[in-house]
C-alpha cells in the first residue's frame, strides 16, 4: 500500500458572474464537491464533456486558482493560500494544445530551465545538463536544445511540454486532455512516452479526457463528472465493464467504436447540457435521464455502490442492464 | 532497458526526418513578408539613404549650415535663371545655403524620431503591461488618463504641454512622446491580455514565476510585434509634430536647421522665395512618406493575421 | 453515372516557401443515396481536395483536375453563375466549427431566410414556413421560437443543426460534412450523426463525410476512401477496410488506435507526416513504414481495385505483404 500523493477533499470552485449592473450577480458552481486520492504510480482519468468541470478541477489541483471549498493535500502537504515553493514543484501541468503552451518567443533549451531557474539555485552547467537529458528522455535530440518551438510539430510540442513539467520532478503530473488536438499516429506516441515516463519516475497522474477509448487504455481509476458534480467514481475496469450511473452508461454507448461489425446499442439522450447558470434541482442529470423519478428532482443523490465504485444516483444500473 | 531502446530508436528515426530545413528562419521569413510590400522596399531604401546623410553631413554638405554669406540673399536653385551652382538648392532670406541646411536638419529630424519614439515605448509599455497584467480599479485609472490624452487633438496638446514647459527642442520632444504614449499603452495592454490566458502563461505560473518575471521575460517579448509596427508610425508622427511645432516657433528655435523651423522662417517669402518653403518641405514629406511606407511593410511581415500558408 | 467524379484533383498553395501540393491526383465518385467518407490526419488533404470542389480556396491556391464532374456536367466548363447554381444549391457543405459558420449579428430566422430567398426566391411568409420546416426536420424543439435566437444563444449541436437546416433548404443532392461533429461533446455527436444518416436516407443524397475519427467512419461510413500527406492511399467498402487493411498506413493507422490495444505500449507509427519541406521521393509513406525497401524509395505504383487502388508497391492482405517473397525470405534469414 503505497501513500497518497494527492488528497482531495469535498473540492469546490464556485465564479460570480455578473451580467450587469443591475443584474443580481449569479453564481456559477463549476466544480462542486470532488473527493478523491491517488497513489504514486497510478492514473486517474477525469471524464466528462465540455462544462462538466473538469477543467476547473485542473486548475485547483495545479493551485492555479484557489477552491472555493474543500481541502487539497499535495504530497503530505497541505494546500492553503500561502506560497509553498515545495508544494510548487510537486504538482505539474501539460496542457491541451500544444501550439499555445510553448512560450514562441523562448529556446526550447530556455523553456526546460525555466522551471529550474525560477525554483532552485542549481547552476547553469547543471541545468543545461539536466535539461538535455529530459530533452533526450521524451524522444528528442540534443541539437533541438537551440531551436525556438515553431520548428516542431504538434507531436513534438506535447513531448517538450511534458519534458518541462517534469523538470521540477514533480510527484504528481495533471494532463489536461494532452492528446486530444493530436493524430492518431502521434497520440499513440505520446501515450507510450506518458506510460514509460510513469514507470520510471513513479508518477500519479490526473488524466482529464473526453475521450473514453484513450481512458480505458491508460486509467487505473475514473472519475466522471456532470455539470460541476462527480458521478461516478470506481476503477476504471469497474467503470468500464458495470457503469452504475446512468449517464455513464449513455456516454459509453454514444462513444464511436472503430469496428463496423459491431451492433450498435445507442442509449438515446434528448436534449443537451442545461445552463450551469441554472443547473436542475437534485440530481442534474434528471432531466435528460430516462431513468429519473420525482426523487431525482428532490436532492443531490448520495454515493451508492460498494468497494472502491460509487455513484451518486437514487436509481442506479443493474449488472445486467448496463451489459447490453 | 528495451523500453529505452525502442524509444530513442523510433524518436531517432522521426528526427532524422526533421533534418531537412524545416522552416525559413525568423529574419528570412521576415524579409520574405517584407519584400513582398514594394513600397515597403522603397521606403527602406530612401530611409537608409536618409540615416546615411544624417551621419556624414559634414562630409556631404557643401557648406556650414549657420554661415550667411554676404550678397547671397534668396538666391534661387543653381538650374533656374539667376542661380549659382555652389548653392545647389538656392539660399534663404539670410543667404543661408538651403541644401547644406536640409543636410543637417535630417540629423534632427532623425534624433527628435528616435528620442520621442524611445520614451514614448518605454512609458507606454511599461504603463500597458501594468494595466493589461494587474487588471482592476488601476486598469480603468489608468485607461481613462490615456482617453483624456487621446480626446485632445494631439497638436494643440502638444502646444499647450510646450507652452507650459518653455519653447525649445527638448521640451517640444518631451510634449510630443506625451502624445503619443497613449497608442503604445493601448496596444500593449490590448496584447497583454490576448496573451495572458495562453497556456504557456498559466504554465510559466505553474512553473513558480513572479509577477515581474512574467511581464517582463514571458508577456513582453510575445507583445512586441504591433508595438514595432506603431513605433514606426510613430517615428513619423513625431518628425512631423516636431516639425509642425518648429514651424509655429515652439519647437527647434532659430538659427537651427531644424526643417520646421525653416519653413516657418521662409514664410514671409513663399510669393517671392518659393525654394525656401518648398525644399524642407518636400524633405518632411519625403521623409514621413517612407517610414509610413516602411511601417506598412513591418505590420505585413509581422502581422500573422495577414500571413498566408 | 455518378453523381460526383473528380479525377486526378491537385490542389497546389502559393506560400512564403514556394509552392506546397497540399492534394496531389485524388480522385473519387460518389453515387446517390451513398455515404462516401474521407479519412485522413492532419495534413491529408482531406477539406482541401471537397474545398477546392465547392470553389472555396483563397486566391493563393491553385487547382488542376482531368476531370471535375457533377450530374455529368463537367464544372469547370461552367460559367460561375451556373457553377455557383449548382453549389449551394444541388451541392452543401458544413463545416467543423458550428459556432463560426453563423453569424453572430443576425437571428438565425433572417440567416436561413436569406439563402432560402437567394436560391429559391420565396416570398416573407413562404420563407417562415419553411425555415420553421427545416429547423424541426433537423429536430429543433420549438423551432418557432428559435427563429428569432441569435447564433450566440445556441449550444454547439444546437448551432450545428441550424447549419444542417440551412445547408438543406435547397434539397441537395450531395451534402459534404467536413469534421461536423469534432467540435462536438460525444454525446451531442452520437445525435448529430444521426440526424445526418437519417436525412440522407430519407432524402436519398449523397453525404461525403471528412473526418480523423475511425470510430465515426465506422459507425456512418458505407464507403472509405484513406488519404495520406495529400495522396489517396486506398479505397475499401468500411467492412472489408477495418477486416483487412490493404494499404499499411491504413494498417498501421487502425493498429495504433487506443481501443485496438492489446498491451499498454502501443504500436505507435513513428516520424511525422512529410511537410512541406521533407517531401520523401517515391512512396510518401515509405520513411513511416515498417515493409518499406528500397524500390518504395524511389517509386510506388497503384494497385487494381482488387487491392482497393492501395497506392503502394506490397499492398497487405491478412496483414502480409504482398509481391515480396523474396525480400521476405531475406529478412527471415538474417533475423
Amino acid at each position: 500500500m503505497s501513500e497518497h500523493v494527492l488528497e482531495a477533499r469535498d473540492l469546490a470552485r464556485f465564479y460570480e458572474t455578473s451580467s450587469g449592473a443591475f443584474a443580481k450577480p449569479a453564481t456559477v458552481r463549476a466544480l462542486d464537491g470532488a473527493s478523491f486520492d491517488l497513489e504514486a504510480g497510478r492514473t486517474l482519468a477525469i471524464v466528462g464533456e465540455s462544462g462538466c468541470g473538469k477543467s476547473t478541477l485542473a486548475r485547483v489541483l495545479t493551485m492555479i486558482e484557489p477552491p472555493s471549498r474543500g481541502e487539497l493535500t499535495i504530497d503530505g502537504r497541505t494546500v492553503s493560500g500561502k506560497a509553498d515553493p515545495k508544494l510548487r514543484q510537486a504538482i505539474q501541468i501539460v496542457f491541451q494544445n500544444p501550439f499555445g503552451s510553448l512560450n514562441p518567443r523562448q529556446k526550447i533549451g530556455a523553456i526546460l530551465e525555466e522551471p529550474l531557474k525560477l525554483n532552485t539555485d542549481v547552476k547553469a552547467r547543471e541545468r543545461k545538463r539536466r535539461g538535455l537529458a529530459m530533452l533526450e528522455r521524451v524522444g528528442l535530440r540534443a541539437e533541438h536544445y537551440e531551436r525556438y518551438p515553431h520548428m516542431f510539430s504538434g507531436g513534438q510540442r506535447q513531448r517538450i511540454a511534458i519534458a518541462r513539467a517534469l523538470m521540477l520532478q514533480p510527484r504528481v503530473l495533471v494532463l489536461d486532455e494532452p492528446v486530444s488536438a493530436l493524430d492518431v499516429s502521434i497520440q499513440a506516441q505520446v501515450l507510450n512516452i506518458l506510460n514509460d515516463l510513469q514507470e520510471e519516475f513513479g508518477l500519479a497522474y490526473v488524466f482529464i479526457s473526453h475521450d473514453l477509448s484513450v481512458v480505458r487504455h491508460i486509467a487505473d481509476e475514473i472519475l466522471i463528472m456532470y455539470l460541476g458534480r462527480v458521478v461516478e467514481h470506481g476503477s476504471a475496469k469497474e467503470v468500464f465493464a458495470h457503469p452504475t450511473h446512468p449517464y455513464t452508461a449513455a456516454l459509453l454507448s454514444a462513444t464511436p467504436v472503430a469496428d463496423p461489425t459491431r451492433e450498435k446499442n445507442r442509449i438515446p439522450l434528448t436534449g443537451e447540457l442545461p445552463s450551469p447558470l441554472d443547473p436542475p434541482p437534485g440530481c442534474p442529470f434528471n432531466p435528460r435521464c430516462w431513468k429519473a423519478q420525482a426523487d431525482c428532482t428532490r436532492a443531490f443523490p448520495p454515493d451508492t455502490g460498494e468497494a472502491g465504485h460509487f455513484a451518486a444516483c437514487y436509481h442506479p444500473l443493474a449488472e445486467n442492464e448496463t451489459t447490453a | 532497458m528495451a523500453l529505452e531502446e525502442s524509444i530513442s530508436e523510433e524518436a531517432a528515426e522521426e528526427l532524422a526526418r526533421n533534418e531537412t530545413p524545416a522552416r525559413r528562419s525568423g529574419l528570412s521569413e521576415f524579409w520574405y513578408y517584407f519584400s513582398e510590400n514594394r513600397g515597403a522596399v522603397a521606403g527602406l531604401v530612401v530611409f537608409a539613404l536618409l540615416v546615411l546623410v544624417a551621419i556624414l553631413a559634414p562630409l556631404l554638405a557643401p557648406h556650414d549650415p549657420n554661415i550667411q554669406f554676404d550678397n547671397a540673399q534668396l538666391l534661387p536653385p543653381a538650374w533656374t535663371s539667376g542661380g549659382e551652382w555652389r548653392f545647389f538648392l538656392g539660399t534663404d532670406a539670410v543667404g543661408r545655403d538651403i541644401f547644406s541646411r536640409l543636410i543637417y536638419g535630417s540629423r534632427f529630424s532623425l534624433f527628435i524620431g528616435i528620442v520621442v519614439v524611445a520614451i514614448a515605448l518605454l512609458g507606454g509599455v511599461t504603463v500597458g503591461l501594468i494595466a493589461g497584467y494587474v487588471r482592476g480599479w488601476l486598469d480603468t485609472l489608468i485607461m481613462r488618463i490615456m482617453d483624456v490624452i487621446l480626446a485632445f487633438p494631439s497638436l494643440l496638446l502638444a502646444l499647450v504641454l510646450v507652452a507650459v514647459l518653455g519653447p525649445g527642442l527638448v521640451n517640444a520632444m518631451i510634449a510630443i512622446a506625451i502624445v503619443l504614449q497613449p497608442h503604445f499603452v493601448r496596444l500593449t495592454r490590448a496584447a497583454v491580455i490576448g496573451e495572458i490566458d495562453r497556456e504557456y502563461v498559466i504554465s510559466a505560473r505553474v512553473a513558480g514565476a513572479s509577477p515581474f518575471y512574467l511581464m517582463t521575460r514571458t508577456l513582453l517579448p510575445n507583445c512586441l510585434g504591433p508595438v514595432i509596427v506603431q513605433a514606426a508610425l510613430s517615428f513619423s508622427n513625431a518628425i512631423l509634430d516636431a516639425a509642425a511645432l518648429g514651424f509655429l516657433g515652439m519647437g527647434a528655435q532659430p538659427p537651427t536647421p531644424e526643417w520646421g523651423t525653416m519653413l516657418a522662417e521662409s514664410r514671409e517669402f513663399i510669393l517671392k522665395a518659393w525654394w525656401a518653403v518648398t525644399f524642407p518641405g518636400l524633405a518632411i514629406l519625403v521623409t514621413v512618406l517612407a517610414i509610413n511606407l516602411m511601417g506598412d511593410g513591418l505590420r505585413d511581415a509581422l502581422d500573422p493575421k495577414l500571413k498566408r500558408s | 453515372m455518378a453523381l460526383l467524379e473528380i479525377e486526378n484533383l491537385s490542389v497546389s498553395f502559393q506560400t512564403s516557401g514556394g509552392m506546397f501540393r497540399a492534394v496531389h491526383d485524388i480522385s473519387l465518385t460518389c453515387d446517390q443515396g451513398e455515404i462516401l467518407s474521407i479519412v485522413g490526419e492532419s495534413g491529408s488533404g482531406k477539406s482541401v481536395a471537397m474545398l477546392a470542389l465547392m470553389g472555396l480556396l483563397p486566391w493563393t491556391a491553385s487547382v488542376e483536375a482531368k476531370r471535375l464532374a457533377f450530374q455529368g456536367n463537367d464544372l469547370r466548363a461552367m460559367g460561375p453563375r451556373a457553377r455557383r447554381k449548382v453549389i449551394g444549391r444541388e451541392m452543401a457543405m458544413i463545416f467543423q466549427e458550428p459556432m463560426s459558420s453563423l453569424n453572430p449579428c443576425f437571428t438565425v430566422g433572417f440567416q436561413l431566410g436569406e439563402s432560402l430567398r437567394k436560391h429559391l426566391g420565396l416570398g416573407r411568409k413562404e420563407r417562415r414556413e419553411k425555415a420553421i420546416e427545416l429547423l424541426k426536420q433537423v429536430g429543433i424543439p420549438a423551432p418557432e421560437k428559435r427563429l428569432n435566437v441569435f447564433p450566440h444563444q445556441l449550444s454547439g449541436g444546437m448551432s450545428q443543426r441550424v447549419m444542417i437546416a440551412m445547408a438543406l433548404a435547397c434539397d441537395p443532392k450531395l451534402l459534404i460534412a467536413d469534421e461536423p461533429t469534432t467540435a462536438l461533446d460525444v454525446t451531442i455527436q452520437a445525435q448529430i450523426l444521426e440526424l445526418l444518416v437519417d436525412l440522407q436516407k430519407k432524402k436519398d443524397m449523397a453525404l461525403i463525410l471528412i473526418t480523423h475519427d475511425m470510430g465515426v467512419v465506422a459507425e456512418t461510413a458505407e464507403r472509405v476512401q484513406v488519404q495520406y500527406a495529400g495522396e489517396k492511399v486506398e479505397e475499401q467498402h468500411v467492412k472489408d477496410l477495418f477486416a483487412d487493411p490493404h494499404h499499411p498506413y491504413t494498417a498501421a493507422l487502425l493498429a495504433a488506435l487506443p481501443e485496438r490495444a492489446t498491451d499498454k505500449r502501443l504500436p505507435a507509427i513513428p516520424g511525422v507526416v512529410p511537410g512541406q519541406y521533407d517531401r520523401p521521393e517515391g512512396c510518401l509513406f515509405s520513411p513511416r513504414c515498417r515493409y518499406a525497401d528500397d524500390l518504395c524509395r524511389r517509386s510506388v505504383k497503384r494497385q487494381g481495385p482488387e487491392f482497393g487502388g492501395a497506392l503502394c508497391n506490397y499492398p497487405l492482405v491478412n496483414g502480409r505483404p504482398t509481391g515480396k517473397e523474396e525480400a521476405n525470405a531475406m529478412d527471415d534469414v538474417t533475423s
